[in-house]
């Protein structure tokens, strides 16, 4: 048993790093370089001018979606209405809608303690159109990109580093293996068995319902990237016979009961009936 | 040099005995006489005829003893591998998504029987499916004899020896469940902390004395590993033997029925019919229990990582005979007292603690109790059936209505989740329902047993139902009676009922009173003989009559 020492032996590693000789000029360079990235990134006005137009095309494409689905609720502007009890949305990001359309949360059909995830009737496009509108309203976190959220090649060692960020994080409210948990006063943390990993960063960065919001800050893409890893990855280990619904003991004293002294009171019952023929 | 001590030859104190020699006791031969010569094997022969009285829930207790063997097999397996040590390694075995991550020896030693030694994670869920087993037939022949009365003079303290083995085996399993140091079995360990430190006083100083220091700590695994495989192994194994010789000195006891009384016993001789059917039940519930250990997953420790306080996991619960107690705390209003710079943790004392306390101080006394409500101090080698002892029967029934609300309550998250109901609604209705449902429980059993009461009175006096309806010429139906066998009449009407004591030359207190009253209250009262007779003259007539319209009925069928 032991306190968790976060970071570990990397952080350990990342000070004596810093303290090489080598360390400042490279720093420098470094940070040359992505400047000069950056620059040639956003530059080019033709194309930006372009992809205005689009945009602009985009988000009065996704106001008028939204107008007819959440407006009843969020109002016309996103702002929120009161007596419907749902929140204004003109702060939460493009990440936000992508995530609660894409569960099938939003639009919610009547309000409840918590929008359940139901089938998504909306295509892509339109999620498109409904979260570049919201994120024109405000700030906040835009849609992921697939570098940020697929797990694809990561070591054993990142994935069992996910593992500890997982149970330090997550399986307080979501259970060891991410089966879910209950709430206080009617909420669920849901199973994240169907969650995808692109669902599973905007959760992570967006923060639904009760769940906290974990910022970049707090838990960068890359650590993000090890905990979906392990999401996955954990739920592909087989099981060592029946599951039982990865609910723990509560499940496991069901079934000693029912299938264990109900099997054997049973067989009781035969031995008991069967006379002796001497 | 020792001399052996000085001896009166005169004193009429002395007396003399020679060993037998083997020719004189022994017509065996061979190995048989070596070994009779040794251990006396000859004697034991009056126990081969023992009689062991037939009936399923005679096995209940069985298969306890049988799954307290396979847990000592697979438990010896265990211990060649497990290492019970919280010194912290880097993990480097073949579990992948536990790669590099730092966890106690005893974690890695689980996991290594898990993953690498073969066969091990069978034996791993057999030792634990057993172990869910022992504890529930335990609680199940437990159960058996309360509502038979089994427990009642001259068996008293074999009932006490058996609330012993209860415990214990509670004991042991809490601790067998904390060793393999994983997320849930830490997150039980910190449980218990809590319970051992809300003791008023002497909480702190009784945890610094388990735990040699603050939680964690590096002792508390070594510690309870002596404790699981060495002296609370032993103290079962010593009760198991005492409640063994007393159940063989007293003999079993056996069901009313002909011939059976509370003199005698009737069943199959210990040997060979009984050998035969236990040794076969044997080799069923190892059957049972290595079957259940290959296609049921039980504790996947992988699964929880190793513990580390400062994580948790929702479904955070004990094995299921825990779960009473995490469940009085979990719906446990939160009362404490603040004086000082003390603080009184009631909340985590009462229900924890006391509720332990309650249950088996309870259990232990019942016996006692009873006998001074019904004033009864004679022997009981019969069994009640539980319909003709009601509020015993319906005691019983209160006080596992009063568990499985507490048992309930300690799953109050996977009830939420997965009836879809809300948590607080869940806590609240338990909070009341511990304390309403046993009430409504003993009411409702004490009615049934009466109703019962009056069905088997209904059947002495008025015979069983042919299962033939009739119809008569005017249309009307009827249903024909055949009287009772001779046997069925005397086991339904043998029994004694409990009677109200009346105070005669003995003073009997006011309290005492009223609770006998209370016990022997509402009882049907059992056919007089008179009543038998009457109904019998009565009966053979309209019997008769019936086989006869029966008859009819069938012949002239035909004939409409
Ligand atoms: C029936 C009313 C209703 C409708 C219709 C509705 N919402 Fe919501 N919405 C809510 C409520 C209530 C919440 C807060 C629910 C929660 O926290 O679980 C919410 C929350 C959200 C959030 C999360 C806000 C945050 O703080 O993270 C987003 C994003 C959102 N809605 C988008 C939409 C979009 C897009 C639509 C239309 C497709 C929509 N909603 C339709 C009631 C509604
Ligand atoms: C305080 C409890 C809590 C913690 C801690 C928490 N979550 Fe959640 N999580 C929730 C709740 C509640 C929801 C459901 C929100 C809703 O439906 O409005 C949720 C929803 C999610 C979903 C969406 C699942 C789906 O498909 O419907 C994902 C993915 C998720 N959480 C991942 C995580 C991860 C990864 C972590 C750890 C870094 C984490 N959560 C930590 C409470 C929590
Ligand atoms: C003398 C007999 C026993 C021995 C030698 C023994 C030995 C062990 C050992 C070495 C472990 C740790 C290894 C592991 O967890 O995989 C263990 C675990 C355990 N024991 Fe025992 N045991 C005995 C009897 C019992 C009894 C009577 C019970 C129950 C009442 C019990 C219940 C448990 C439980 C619940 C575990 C945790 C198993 C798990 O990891 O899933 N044991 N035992």
């Amino acid at each position: 048993m032991r306190f968790l020492a976060r970071g570990g032996r990397s952080s350990k590693d990342r000070t004596s790093l810093r303290r090489h000789r080598a360390a400042r000029p490279v720093l420098l360079l470094l940070s040359l370089f992505l400047v000069g990235a950056t620059y040639a990134a956003v530059s080019p006005a033709t194309e930006s001018v372009a992809d205005g137009a689009a945009d602009a095309q985009l988000i009065a494409q996704g106001k008028a979606l939204f107008s007819q689905n959440c407006a009843s609720c969020h109002g016309l502007g996103g702002e929120g209405l009161a007596q419907q009890g749902a929140p204004a949305l003109t702060n939460v990001g493009a990440a936000a809608v992508d995530f609660q359309v894409s569960t099938g949360r939003m639009p919610m059909a009547n309000p409840l303690v918590q929008a359940p995830a139901k089938e998504n009737t909306f295509t892509e496009d339109e999620i498109a159109a409904l979260a570049a509108y919201v994120a024109s309203l405000g700030q906040g976190p835009a849609i992921p990109t697939e570098d940020q959220y697929n797990p694809a090649g990561m070591s054993p060692e990142d994935v069992s580093r996910g593992g500890e960020l997982f149970r330090t994080n997550c399986s307080a409210c979501h259970n060891f293996k991410g089966a879910g948990g209950a709430l206080p006063n009617g909420a669920v943390a849901p199973s994240l068995q169907n969650a995808t990993p692109k669902q599973i960063l905007e959760a992570l960065r967006t923060g639904p319902g009760q769940m906290p919001i974990f910022a970049e800050g707090a838990l960068p893409d890359e650590n993000a990237k090890q905990v979906i890893a392990y999401i996955e990855q954990v739920n592909a280990v087989p099981a060592a016979g029946l599951s039982l619904g990865g609910l723990g003991p509560v499940a496991e004293g069901f079934w000693a009961w029912v299938a264990g002294i109900g099997s054997l009171v049973l067989f009781a019952v035969w031995i008991a009936s069967r006379g002796a023929r001497a | 040099m020792a001399k052996p001590a000085e001896l009166n030859p005169d004193s009429p104190a002395l007396e003399v005995k020679t060993p037998p020699t083997s020719r004189e006791t022994s017509k065996l031969a061979g190995p048989v006489t070596w070994v009779d010569d040794r251990i006396g094997l000859a004697k034991l022969a009056g126990n081969i005829r023992k009689v062991f009285p037939d009936h399923w829930s005679f096995l209940l207790g069985e298969i306890a003893l049988y799954s307290f063997i396979i847990l000592l097999l697979t438990g010896v397996f265990l211990t060649i591998w497990f290492k019970p040590s919280m010194a912290e390694i880097e993990y480097a075995g073949s579990y992948a998504l536990l790669r590099d991550v730092r966890m106690s020896e005893a974690f890695a030693s689980t996991l290594n029987i898990s993953f690498d030694i073969r066969g091990g994670l069978l034996v791993r869920q057999i030792h634990h499916w057993a172990a869910m087993l022992f504890v529930a037939a335990m609680t199940a022949h437990m159960l058996r004899v309360f509502f038979t009365g089994a427990f009642r003079k001259p068996r008293e303290l074999n009932w006490i020896i058996g609330v012993g083995l209860f415990s214990m085996g509670l004991v042991e399993g809490f601790a067998g469940y904390s060793l393999p140091d994983d997320l849930l079995s830490g997150t039980g360990l910190r449980f218990v902390d809590g319970l051992i430190r809300s003791i008023p006083l002497i909480g702190t100083w009784a945890e610094f004395f388990v735990f040699g220091g603050e939680f964690p700590g590096t002792l508390i695994i070594p510690r309870l590993y002596m404790v699981h495989i060495l002296l609370i192994p032993g103290l079962l194994l010593g009760l198991i033997s005492a409640h063994m010789a007393l159940l063989v000195y007293h003999k079993h006891t056996h069901w009313p029925g002909p011939g059976r009384t509370n003199r005698n016993i009737q069943g199959y001789p210990f040997f060979p019919i009984y050998v035969a059917k236990a040794g076969g039940f044997f080799f069923i519930v190892f059957g049972v229990t290595v079957l259940m250990g290959a296609v049921f997953q039980i504790n996947p420790v992988w699964l929880y990582g190793p513990y580390n306080p400062s994580q948790v996991t929702a479904g955070s619960q004990p094995d299921w005979y825990m779960g009473f107690v995490e469940g009085a705390i979990r719906i446990m209003p939160n009362w404490e007292w603040h004086l000082g710079h003390t603080t009184w943790s009631w909340n985590v004392f009462l229900p924890g603690v006391g509720l332990m306390g309650l249950l088996f101080t309870g259990l232990a006394l019942y016996p006692f109790i009873e006998a001074w409500i019904t004033g009864d101090t004679s022997e009981h080698h019969l069994l009640d059936r539980p319909r003709n002892a009601p509020v015993r029967t319906g005691i019983g029934v209160a006080g596992m209505a009063c568990y499985a609300m507490f048992w309930l309550a300690g799953g109050n998250d996977i009830l939420a989740t997965q009836f879809h109901v809300s948590l607080n609604a869940v806590t609240y209705f338990m909070r009341v329902a511990v304390f309403v449902v046993p009430v409504l429980a003993f009411i409702v059993t004490k009615r049934i047993c009466l109703s019962l009461q009056r069905a088997d009175k209904e059947r002495v006096l008025h015979g069983s139902e042919s299962n033939i309806i009739v119809r008569n010429p005017e249309g009307g139906f009827s249903e024909a009676h055949v009287p009772l066998s001779q046997e069925e009449a005397y086991t339904l009407t043998r029994h004694p009922q409990p009677k109200a004591l009346v105070p005669n030359g003995v003073k009997v207190g006011r309290v005492r009173q009223t609770l006998s009253r209370w016990y022997a209250d509402g009882q049907v009262p059992k056919p007089t003989a008179a009543e038998v007779a009457e109904a019998e003259h009565h009966g053979a007539i309209e019997g008769g009559e019936g086989d006869e319209r029966v008859l009819e009925g069938s012949d002239s069928g035909d004939a409409h």
